[in-house]
């Protein structure tokens, strides 16, 4: 795990001079830096290593002013702690590492305010992965609890099958109080509510990718020109739990979006990203995810298609998370090649063209815009509300810079669920003071926060792309 | 196809800043690339034009220098004129949050150092702090606030024969923070001006007074009658003029911030006044990737230089191409990583652009810390146009500008230079896209 390159190293010493063509993203080792040489200065790096780059953190403090966490509890010692301190005070042998890592939301906002390039959240994932499995308790019921959490997708696999049961056992108070106390999940939160035909069910139904492959050449005659060129393009479409369990209107936007532009959409087996399961520190479980989409996306890779994904989290685990923790073949590979749905159509289509010319019906649709922390960090946070300003009639205000405080799992907590409230507070009177009565989000959990905190519907860009420039086939 | 902007500026530091926002204003449609969040977290907050002669002589007019300066030093390209531009621009950004704009003249400024440094504009929360002033100082720091020890800070201000008597004392900062709280904790304490406890921790009685006036009466014990007390700069992120106000008040004398280290409440404060005024304008911003390289317009015609198409932006092995008419480079310098060395050469990273070095590594520094050095001078060298030039001496590229530190020929650090020539070039790289790009 110490020799897995990372691509901040990558980023700093990479580039110009390397032999193969840098541009080009479909080869692999554009990852790897050929001028990254890990030096084993200390014995015990071989095992679980916080080293990498923590020498240069110069301890300007910048992580611990943008960290939503220190910003509500100050009990919580900040990113530049959990990260290089911690390293350099474990590296003396007999500490442990701190239980405050356990209070790191994984929002990794510490990583794009480091100007040194520490890989703060590559060393809060390590550290918290070694002292769930080396401290915690694993018959505690905060134990219990978090890899419960973790492992949603677990759960909501066996509550699909019965939605409507499983909705209202959710949803009774009776349930939720026992929740709390057996548990420690909050009871001010409503579970979020099961579809009651998943995406995947949806899609086999519609009759899979043989059927989106023919719509796909239908679209690309229809539009004609030079969008009817013959080569296929494919996309396979990383769907995430949440957007199969909960939300399959997402994913059925993304799915006509992209045949709309003329693409065939893949749909492999995959497991849950890992997001949630690298926030609790359940390495082993995101390991065996993770390691069942690397080698299912890779396939779907090979097969020409490139990764899209609808959820900013989950492309950030494919993106950065994965290379940064784990080197199954193809990890890297996946990484260059996975995208976020808007990014990859604005990339690769005239998306503004299309929107500009859209004859929509979103007169007067005006939209509360709330940037997802993994968003930010990917670089496309911005997206949404500049595709909506070339839409006539849909108007789109980015609600301010701060965290929806959620942070996935981490506001379900019963512990956390008013520091959580405090972190997002800003974020919901940013909403209230917006005359936009609808919500828009990249993020599940952060749409379930914005709702929780201010009634507001919330939807996913997708949606109303996909509203605007396709016509409502089903 | 892709995402195409009139101007692509990278680099999203003052200078990128200042390009980004004169090159909307001129209408132009511009995006900031910027690899991590601003850099101007880490600046002062202080804006200089030029504190120092190359002969390290003190300038009270940094405007009459301006001519005087070697021929490659960026004021000479922008002209003093497109300095006062600079300074015009920067003045109607920050409106009534900055002084100094009614003079040519350098004040100068008490630093957390205990030095004195010329500057051109100050935050008004720096103001009642001068060192022209002749009022009694009390400074006071924190214990858990290293980088600005108060009294120390007092001694050498004493020894660079202020004009003024003062005195430096290190409190408790009031309520149970921790230790190692963020200096950011501090300053939204006093934003919100916070209940927090006071008086002897094992006291079985406690009072609880808001931050602000618990503040006030700590420093007040040790006043000895000085009129004007400096605090490291920390008097909150927003609500800075409040906090001070509500200070004054219960302290009876004036109160002033010294600018300190990062992270920098004064350069956070800036960032959000030019962010603002370039969302303002309609800069869009990318952040979070680097830029690595770049892709070059296919039809370039043989006899003229190259021209950019766009700029790719890594992320974990991908590149994201950004299309633009014209390009601003302000990536910032050897510190900013905008221009890099190695054993064998140095150079700037995007673009591969030609900085002149000596070829001996050992001509690229001078013996002692402070001795002149060349590695301080390093950066590209332009045409009049602000265009990086290549070795022969031709742009390197047709539609590339260059702003800020990446630019070579001056030493900001001796000088007292950086943030002047990043809003004089920022401006006129900014403005001169914007125009070609418009046209």
């Amino acid at each position: 795990m110490s020799d897995a390159p990372n691509a901040n190293d990558a980023s700093e010493t990479g580039s110009p001079n390397e032999p193969d063509d840098p541009h080009d993203a479909r080869e692999e080792a554009t990852v790897e830096s050929d001028e990254f040489e890990p030096v084993h200065v200390f014995e015990e790096s071989e095992e679980m290593d916080l080293r990498p780059g923590s020498d240069d953190c110069y301890k300007c403090s910048t992580c611990d002013s943008v960290c939503p966490v220190a910003e509500v509890d100050d009990e919580f010692p900040g990113p530049k702690f959990q990260g290089p301190e911690q390293w350099r005070l474990k590296r003396k042998g007999d500490r442990d590492v701190d239980e405050s890592v356990m209070s790191c939301s994984n929002c990794m906002r510490c990583d794009s305010s480091c100007p040194s390039d520490v890989p703060l959240s590559q060393m809060h994932n390590t550290a918290r992965g070694e002292f769930v499995e080396e401290q915690m308790e694993k018959l505690s019921r905060e134990y219990v609890r978090n890899r419960i959490l973790a492992n949603y997708r677990f759960f909501a696999e066996v509550a699909s099958r019965m939605p409507r049961l499983a909705n209202f056992v959710m949803g009774n108070s009776l349930v939720q109080a026992v929740n709390e106390r057996l548990l420690g999940i909050t009871a001010e939160r409503d579970f979020p509510e099961f579809a009651d035909e998943t995406f995947r069910e949806w899609w086999e139904k519609r009759g899979g990718s043989a059927a989106s492959k023919k719509r796909a050449r239908e679209a690309r005659a229809e539009r004609g020109g030079a969008q009817a060129r013959s080569e296929d393009k494919r996309v396979a479409y990383f769907h995430g739990c949440y957007s199969n369990y909960n939300t399959p209107e997402v994913g059925k936007a993304m799915v006509r979006l992209y045949e709309h532009f003329g693409y065939e959409v893949l749909v492999p087996p995959q497991k849950c990203s890992g997001t949630p399961m690298f926030a609790n520190g359940m390495l082993a479980d995101a390991r065996r995810a993770a390691e069942t989409n690397v080698r299912e996306l890779a396939a779907a890779i090979e097969s020409g298609a490139d990764i899209v994904a609808s959820c900013t989290s989950c492309s950030m685990s494919l993106r950065q998370e994965y290379p940064e923790l784990f080197d199954f073949e193809g990890t890297a590979g996946v990484a260059a090649r996975t995208y976020e749905a808007l990014e990859y159509l604005r990339l690769h289509e005239d998306l503004d063209g299309s929107l500009e010319a859209a004859d929509a019906d979103l007169d007067g649709a005006a939209f509360a815009y709330h940037a997802p922390c993994h968003a930010r960090n990917q670089g496309v946070d911005g997206q949404a509300v500049e595709l909506l300003d070339r839409l006539d009639g849909a108007d789109a205000e980015d609600v301010g810079p701060s965290c929806s405080g959620i942070s996935g799992t981490y506001g379900w907590k019963a512990e956390k669920y008013d520091a959580s409230m405090e972190i997002g507070a800003e974020m919901f009177d940013h909403m209230e003071e917006s005359p936009a009565e609808t919500g828009l989000t990249e993020c599940p959990t952060c749409a379930m926060q914005m709702e929780h905190g201010t009634g507001y519907e919330v939807r996913h860009p997708l949606e109303v792309l996909a509203e605007a420039l396709v016509d409502g086939e089903n | 196809m892709a995402i195409e902007d009139d101007v692509t500026v990278v680099g999203g530091g003052l200078a990128g800043m200042t390009a980004a926002l004169a090159a909307a204003r001129e209408g132009a449609a511009v995006r900031v690339v910027s690899h991590k969040d601003s850099t101007l977290r880490s600046a002062s907050g202080l804006v200089d034009v030029l504190g120092y002669d190359s002969d390290d002589e003190l300038l009270a007019d940094p405007f009459e220098a301006i001519p005087d300066l070697p021929e490659r030093h960026p004021y000479r390209t922008v002209g003093a004129a497109g300095v006062r531009e600079g300074f015009a621009l920067f003045d109607d950004v920050v409106g009534d949050r900055y002084r100094g704009d009614h003079t040519d003249l350098n004040a100068l400024v008490p630093t957390h150092g205990g030095t004195v440094k010329p500057t051109a504009r100050y935050p008004a929360s720096v103001a009642p702090g001068l060192a022209s002033d002749d009022r009694p100082v009390l400074l006071v720091g924190f214990e858990t606030v290293p980088d600005f020890d108060a009294p120390l800070a007092a001694d050498h201000l004493r020894a660079a024969g202020v004009p003024f008597p003062v005195r430096g004392v290190t409190v408790r900062f009031p309520g149970g923070f921790r230790a190692d709280a963020a200096r950011t904790r501090l300053a939204d304490a006093l934003d919100a001006d916070e209940r927090v406890a006071v008086g002897d921790d094992a006291g079985p009685y406690s009072e609880s007074l808001p931050i602000r006036r618990a503040l006030a009466e700590t420093a007040k014990d040790h006043l000895r009658g000085e009129k004007r007390v400096g605090f490291p700069a920390l008097l909150g992120r927003h609500e800075t003029e409040e906090v001070r106000a509500d200070l004054e008040a219960e302290l009876d004398a004036a109160v002033f911030e010294v600018p300190t280290g990062p992270p920098s409440l004064p350069g956070m404060r800036l960032e959000g006044a030019l962010r603002g005024a370039c969302r303002e304008a309609g800069v869009r911003f990318t952040t979070g990737n680097p830029v690595v390289d770049f892709e070059i317009d296919g039809e370039a015609d043989d006899s003229d230089p190259d021209s950019l198409a766009a700029v790719r932006v890594e992320r974990n092995g991908a590149a994201i191409p950004f299309h633009a008419d014209q390009f601003v480079l302000a990536t910032g310098g050897l510190v900013g990583k905008g221009v890099d060395s190695d054993r064998e050469r140095v150079r700037e990273p995007i673009f591969d652009c030609y900085v002149p070095h000596p070829d001996d590594r050992y001509d690229w520094s001078a013996d002692g810390a402070f001795g002149d050095h060349a590695f301080a001078r390093f950066g590209v060298e332009t045409d009049d146009d602000l265009r990086p030039l290549d070795r022969r001496g031709d742009p390197e590229f047709g539609n590339l500008r260059a702003a800020g530190a990446v630019l070579g020929g001056y030493d900001f650090a001796a000088e007292k230079s950086g943030s002047g020539v990043s809003l004089a070039t920022g401006l006129a790289a900014g403005r001169r896209a914007a125009e070609e790009a418009t046209r």
